[in-house]
Formats: structure tokens, sequence, C-alpha cells
């Protein structure tokens, strides 16, 4: 067992150095496979980050949103439908919602207002995100002028600064009062934006989605479960998408690898002919070449998943971004939190690893039957 | 100790540019010997070298390695017996480019999976019988031609074999580094090595060294004479 | 058919595997028609170099198909919550009638691939390759499994359609639907505990009979396959419920996770190591009388036996942990 051992670590060390002493044509092989790991494991990690984003960003959201539909558009829903929908079986709350967004055309920016369930401002003030509080230079205490719906200027009190890092998405956030709220938008009372409901039993969504769509046609109950499912989808196919793109430069790097593995140099053939001459065998050759192919694989690995990782949540996923940017309409501030798992590494070790070692194996089994007596010839 | 009966090789057998390399040679080597084989280049001599040495299979006949019939083995255990018993010196001397003497005389040990520090220890010994300690961590292809010779022997004897073989190993050497060989060769005989060079050079042959000459002409035997 | 990365990688790397292996299976037959050993033949040589090529593919296959194991249970996971109902990789698994099929011809060919290796170790300790004809026929009866499970598993990806009702996992195991898994779940825990010491037990007595008197190969080697059964069930009757300190939580993949330390893997490694060493041991009893073998065989099969019991130990010892230290009783 021992001996196993050293044997492995002798033909091990004997590998490493000859990599080495071969920097141009192992330097060539490890660039071009890092760059096949590095663009997978950008796109995986990506797709990945993006779900998790989406996950955390639905985590609170209600059960069941239901939206009014008119001819296939939205419409502010009349708030007496919460009380029938409120009485369906399984819905323990319905609750009308008043939230739209604000585009201040000076500083260019989209704003979100809510006007909470609980704890609303006072009428005439108005509590800011940070990044709202930046951009307009305001404090507590200042006014803040707006363009209503039909276009009077409405002034508000800022009563108070949402706090810092509470996350990007109270950045950009207005809470504001519902009588404010109307006057600004002119949803006239008696509408809402849409009804939240909560529903307990998780096996129920569809049950109860079925049966609002059933007493009012004119409404499009959204679950929760179900946006995750289409962003995921989503994300996944584009993933998908990105991972057939670079299975195609991984097919030819697949190609390259096999030329450079096939075509040993007369230096290496060589080389193999003296080491089977002097006693190795076929199987210690094959073992070189297995660690040989362990450690190529292993360095790119190593680092095209770091690059990867340093490019999709330190570099702005800069390669991808105008390609996969879709989802920017849903959060403008989209910031991805490092989220790597185990199945991402071993997809992209089965995309690009076992593609590499197959292409490999016949050709080092035909350097390591190299005939020993070769080098007398 | 070694025994081959009726040894014939035949390359590319069944295709049109078949070629018969040896045919019928048959020979017997004792313990403690030097052996020569002579002959023109073609006649045969390495591809006899090779098969005595286990390095290849003959098509036809066989080999007795002390009484066992090593023909027939497979590759893995051929190449145990080979490591085992015999050392090989080749014409250019094939060291590896880029590695160390201490490296490249370390190489034939390397499957044997013996603890890296003993091996070591033992491969310094070896230079050291050559005068070659000081050279152990230069990489061979600054050694001169004489140095690059001995290195080469010694990785033939880190094993430590009972058979030297050498393939036209004066070829590419001057009369002073050939002559130098031979009494390295003279050494290692009187340590009780059993030696087999194939060379047609008379430095080789014509040598007090030799007990037996084994003369091969077009792949078969042309001539065997012993000496006292 | 969902275009999900892991699925296509999954997809890729069987493909190129199944397609290895039947290409190397190809060679054995050619070895199988013409090798003769006695011959100097180039032909005899050319085959002889073959053989070598035939077990580099067959090590690589099992490594990649006991990463490709996990990935896949892993993958399930992962993708669950595009079915709605499902949960874990249960529901993933029970889209269509491809996912389980898919999941135990993934077992039995890591074992088998595993057993092909045991066997070609063997040979090779042989100076006349005594067991080339054997080693080869059962390549060609293997191969079309490896086959077989690339295709189940095309299968399987291609009728992945997202939100189909699919049950989870508390589903599958609930008392209401009987099938064999339930069996195996609501089987009492302490007395499947027990039948899990005791098999471990009987193993470690055949395995130290073999030691120490070089008998009972069969029973070593079949006692493993039982034990492998009898594990399985063990694990997902008592030691899931105790990890996860729900009493009807018998989920076996979801140990795998990272919320439980992902403990279900050195779990399922070492059982796996036990089973194929243990199963290779009975393997290679009926070769004890071939005369090339009489003397490296029974000192490989003691090796597979320490390995084997070694492996079993770190199995059982890893079962009892949770058991020891969960906050649920199930006495």
């Amino acid at each position: 067992m021992a001996r196993g051992l050293d044997r492995q670590r002798h033909i091990l060390d004997f590998t490493l150095a000859a990599l080495l002493r071969r920097k141009g044509k192992t330097g060539a092989l490890v660039a071009v496979y890092t760059l096949v790991v590095f663009l997978l494991a950008s796109a995986l990690f990506f797709g990945h980050a993006l779900r998790r984003e989406a996950e955390l960003v639905l985590k609170d959201a209600p059960e069941i949103t239901v939206q009014r539909s008119l001819t296939g558009r939205y419409a502010p829903i009349p708030k007496e439908y919460a009380g029938a929908i409120g009485e369906i079986r399984g819905v323990s709350s319905a609750r009308p919602r008043l939230w739209g967004y604000y585009y201040d055309a000076n500083s260019r920016a989209n704003y979100t207002l809510v006007v909470p369930a609980e704890n609303q401002p006072d009428p005439g003030t108005i509590v800011i995100g940070s990044g709202i509080a930046t951009l307009r230079d305001a404090n507590p205490g200042d006014q803040i002028g707006f363009t209503g719906y039909d276009g009077a200027a409405q002034s508000y009190r800022v009563a108070r600064v949402l706090p810092e890092g509470a996350g990007l998405v109270s950045a950009d956030l207005i809470l504001i009062s519902e009588r404010d709220y109307r006057a600004l938008s002119g949803i006239p009372d008696g509408e809402a934006t849409d009804l939240v409901l909560t529903v307990h039993n998780a096996k129920e969504f569809a049950t109860v989605a079925e049966k609002i769509r059933q007493r009012f046609p004119d409404t499009r109950p959204i679950v929760r479960d179900e946006i995750l499912r289409t962003y995921d989808a989503l994300f996944n196919w584009r993933g998908g998408v990105v991972a057939v793109l670079s299975g195609m430069a991984g097919l030819a790097f697949v190609i390259f690898a096999w030329d450079k593995a096939t075509g040993l140099s007369a230096e290496e053939r060589k080389e193999i002919g003296v080491l089977k001459a002097v006693g190795w065998e076929t199987s210690d050759i094959l073992a070189m070449k297995f660690w040989e192919g362990i450690a190529v694989s292993f360095t790119a690995f190593l680092l095209g998943v770091t690059l990867g990782y340093l490019h999709v949540f330190w570099g702005g996923s800069f390669l991808f971004a105008p390609v996969l940017k879709g989802w920017s309409t849903l959060y403008p501030n989209f910031r991805l939190i490092p989220a790597v798992d185990f199945g991402e590494l071993g997809a992209i070790l089965f995309l690009v690893v076992v593609p590499y070692s197959v292409s490999t194996i016949v050709p080092s089994w035909r350097a390591a039957t190299i005939d020993p007596d070769a080098v007398l010839r | 100790m070694i025994s081959a009966r009726n040894i014939g090789k035949v390359f590319n057998q069944g295709r049109p540019n078949a070629f018969t390399a040896l045919k019928e040679v048959s020979f017997d080597l004792q313990r403690r010997e030097t052996t020569i084989l002579k002959g023109p280049s073609g006649s045969g001599k390495t591809t006899l070298l090779g098969i005595v040495g286990c390095m290849a299979r003959p098509t036809t006949g066989r080999i007795f390695l002390e009484e066992r019939e090593i023909t027939s083995l497979p590759e893995r255990f051929l190449t145990d017996i080979r490591r085992r018993s015999f050392g090989f010196i080749f014409q250019q001397f094939n060291l590896i480019r880029g590695m160390t003497a201490l490296e490249n005389v370390m190489i034939p040990a390397y499957p044997l999976g013996e603890r890296h520090a003993e091996l070591k220890r033992r491969a310094l010994a070896t230079l050291d019988l050559f005068d070659l300690a000081a050279k152990a961590e230069a990489k061979v292809e600054w050694l001169s031609g004489g140095e690059a010779q001995r290195v080469a022997i010694a990785r033939a004897l880190i094993n430590d074999p009972s058979v030297i073989i050498a393939d036209e190993p004066t070829a590419h050497l001057d009369l002073r580094l050939s002559e130098e060989f031979m009494a390295i060769m003279r050494r290692l005989k009187a340590d009780g090595k059993t030696l087999i060079l194939a060379s047609h050079d008379p430095i080789v042959y014509d040598s007090d060294l030799a007990d037996r000459v084994v003369e091969l002409r077009d792949g078969a035997v042309a001539g065997s004479a012993e000496r006292a | 058919m969902i275009l999900h990365p892991a699925l296509l990688a999954l997809e890729i790397s069987a493909l190129l595997c199944a397609t290895m292996v039947v290409y190397a299976a190809c060679f054995g037959m050619g070895i199988v028609r013409y090798w003769n050993l006695a011959s100097g033949s180039e032909t005899q040589l050319v085959l002889e170099r073959q053989t070598y090529l035939v077990s580099t593919v067959l090590s690589y296959f099992l490594a990649f198909q006991l990463v490709s194991l996990f990935l896949f249970i892993r993958t399930a996971d992962s993708i669950c919550h595009l079915f709605v109902g499902a949960m874990c990789a249960v529901g993933t698994l029970t889209v269509n009638a491809f996912g389980y099929p898919t999941l135990a011809l993934k077992l039995v060919n890591f074992l088998l691939a595993g057993l092909w290796l045991i066997l070609n170790h063997a040979d090779s300790r042989g100076y006349d390759y005594p067991l080339i004809r054997v080693k080869y026929l059962l390549l060609a009866l293997v191969a079309p499994f490896f086959a077989l499970e690339a295709g189940l598993q095309t299968l399987f990806f291609l009728n992945l359609d997202p939100d189909i009702i699919t049950s989870c996992c508390g589903a599958l195991f609930s008392p209401a639907s009987r099938n064999l898994a339930t069996e195996v779940v609501n089987a009492p825990p302490l007395p499947m505990l027990g039948i899990l010491y005791g098999s471990g037990v009987l193993l470690l007595l055949a395995g130290g009979a073999f030691l120490r008197r070089g008998i009972g190969g069969y029973l070593f080697g079949g006692a493993n396959l039982v034990h492998l059964a009898v594990a399985l069930a063990a694990v997902v009757s008592v030691v899931s419920p105790y990890l996860y300190e729900l009493p009807s939580h018998h989920c076996p993949f979801c140990i795998l996770d990272p919320e439980y330390y992902f403990f279900g893997y050195p779990l399922y490694l070492s059982l796996l190591i036990a089973a194929v060493t243990g199963m290779g041991v009975g393997l290679l009893q009926p070769f004890r009388k071939v005369a090339s073998l009489a003397e490296t065989l029974p000192a490989l099969q003691r090796r597979l036996v320490r390995i084997s019991l070694g492996a079993q130990a770190v199995f059982l010892i890893l079962c009892t942990l949770p058991v020891l230290f969960s906050a649920l009783s199930l006495r």
C-alpha cells in the first residue's frame, strides 16, 4: 500500500516537473481550458445568483396578489372586491394595496411610492429612502415638490429618512399617506392598486386562485410561487443558452485538447520511449497522463471558477450584462449576492472536465503504448 | 543464465512491407560473462538486444531467464523482470533534457515505489561511484560528453540489475571516451555484472573484455566464438 | 425538456461515457475472439495493448459515475420548485416514470463498474491473464446497462415538463399510500436499527472468519449485497428522521443538503465503498483455484475485506451519531 502511494507520488512529481518543462504548451492548454471554465462558471453563477435574488425579494411578497385587468391591461381594482375575496375559504385575509412609481424628470430617477399598511405618515409628510435623500439633497424637515397626475404641484415635508443599509430595495422608496397618494396619483376613493391575500396552506394556492377567477372574471390572481417559477424557468433558460454557447466553445476546446494530446511532440514521444525503455510500464505512463490531466484540469477549474466568481460578484458581470439584462426592468438596482452551490460546480465539472478527460483517454493510451524498444531503433 | 531458442522476429507481419529482422537465432549466456554481439548495422543486433532485454517479444521462439520461460509473459510482468534484471545504456545516452543528473538516475526506480529519501541516497551514492556527486544537481544538457555517458551508466545501475545491456555504446564517442567507457565496463565486470554489448566498433569487439562474441548477419547467427 | 445547465452537463457526460464504455466493450469482444497468449504475433501485441485502454476507460467511468450519482440527486433537488408540489429531489424524480429507474441504474452501474475493476485488478496479478475471457464477456454483459442508463436519463430529462403536479416526499412516504417505500418507512424504527446493527455484526463475523481462516468468501460477498439493502432501508426509516428531528420526515435525499452539513455524502460514500469491496470478495472467490492467481488472490481478497469492514464501520458510526445526539426520540 505504502509502495503504491510512493509510486504515485514519484510519478506525480515527475509529471509536474515535465509540465513545467514545457511551459509554452502547458500554458496554452491551461489558458484555453481556463477560459472555457470561466465562461461557463460566469454564466452559471449569474443565473444562480439572479434566482437567489428573486427568491429573497419574493420571500416577503404576499402569497397571492390580485390585479384587475381590463382588455388585458392593468387597471385599479375596486376595494369592495377585497371583502368578497376575503370570504373565500382558505383565504385568511385580503387587503387592498396602494403603490406605484413616480418618474422624477429632473433627476431622471424612478421612485417607488408605497402607502404602508400600518404607521402611515401624517398627511402632508413623507418618509423617503436614503437614495432619494442623497439625490434631492433632502433632510428631515425639508419640503419636496412633486407633480401630480393633473399637473398640479404637490409639496410634502420630509418626516424621516429611512436608514441606509436597509437594502437597495428601500433606497428609492417613498412612504406616503393614503390621502396624499390619491391626490398625487388620481386613483379615486374606492379603488386600489391591487389586493394582497394571505393564504396559509400552500396546497390551496391553486384552488383559491381558481375560485377568484370564477367569481371575478376581470381579475388576475398571481401566485407567488408562479412568479418564482417563471423567473426560474427564465433564468435557467438563459443559463442554458449560455451553456449551449459555452458548450460550443467547449467542443472547440475538446478538439484543441485532442490535437494537443495526440500531436505529441517528437521530444515528448522520445521521452516516453526512454521512460519505457528504462523500466516504466504502460500503466505507469497512463498514471502519468492521468496526473497530467488532473493537474491541468484542477488548475484550470480553480482559476476559471475563481475568475468567474470575481467577474459575476465583483465585476458586475460586465461581459454578459448586455445580453442577459432582461430583468433590469424588474429591479433597477440589482446587485448580486454571492451564491454558489455544489450543483453549479458539479455542472461545470461535467461540462468541461468530463469531455476533456474523455477526449484525452485514447491519445494518452496511444502515447503509453509506445514500444519500449522504440528508442533502440 | 539466458537461453535463446530459435528466436524469430517479423515486423509488419502479413502485410506487403513485412520484414524479417531475426530468424532462428539461438545462443546461451552464462552469468558474469561478457558477450559481444557483432555485426554490421541492419544485421539484427538491436532487435535481438531488445528481445533478450525483455523490451520486445519475439514472433517465434522462446527465451529462458534462469530457467523461467519469459516469452509469453504480459508486459506488466516482463517490465518487472526487465527493471530488476537489466540495465540499459543507449546509443545516444537518451537522458531526459531539462532534468538534473540526479533525477535522470532516479527515473528507472520511480515505478518501484521506494521511499524518496532512500532512493535519493542510493542515486547519490551511485553518482559518486562515477565521480559525479558534484554534478548531481546540474541539468543534463550542461554536462560534458563524458559526464553524460557516466550519468547514463549510473542510471542503468540504479535498480542494481545483474545484466547490463549496451547498444552501440561507442558509436558517437571519440577514442578517449570510448576507452573510458570500456574501462568502466571492466570495472562492472569485476563487480560481477553480466554484460551484453552490441557493437561494430573494434574497440569493443576486439577488447579482452569479451568472453564470447556472437556475430550476426542478416538476422541470423553467422558465427559464435568463445574466448578463453 | 428543461434547459438547465446541470441537466445539460449530466446528459452530455452520460452520452460521452456510455459511448466510451460501449467502444471499450467492442474492443473487449475483439480480445475475447482473437486472444492467444502463446502467440508473439503483432495482432496479439495490439490486443494486449487494448486491455490497457479498456481498463483505463472503465476507471474513468467509475469515477464519473460516482460524481454523477450525487450530481443527479443534487440537480433533481435544485430544480424541484419547477414542479408544483415537489419540495425536494423525490418530487422531481416522480415527475415521470423514468426518474427512479435512472437513479437505481446509476447506483447499480456504479457497483458493476467497481466490481469489474476489482476483477480486472485481480486478472492483472496473474502472469497469464487468467481471467481475460471471463472479464471481457462480463464487460459485454454489463455495457448494455451503461447504455441503458444514458437512454433512461435522456428520456427522464426530455419528459420533464414543468408544472406537473408531483408528490413531495411527505406525500410519497405518507402512510395513506401503500407501496414498498412506505413499508420501509413505516418499519418500526428501533427494530430496524436493531436489524442494521445485527447485519453489521454478521458482516464483521463473516469478514473475521474470512481473514482468519480464509473461508466464507461467497457468504461475505452475498451478505454485503443484503446489507446494502438493509442499510438503505435503515437510512430511510431511522437515520433520516433522527437527523431531521422530525418523526415523519424520511427523505433519503435531503440529508445531502447543506442544512444537514452534507451529512449524506460521507454516509453514502462509506456505504458504497463497503458494498463494492465486500461484494468484490465474493466475485473473486471462484477464481482462487486458478494456478497463476493462487498466491495473489487470497491476499487481494483479504485486503478487500479489510477495506470493506473499515468503510462499513465508518458507515455504522455515522448512522449512530444522529441517533445519539438527536433531540428526537422514536422510542
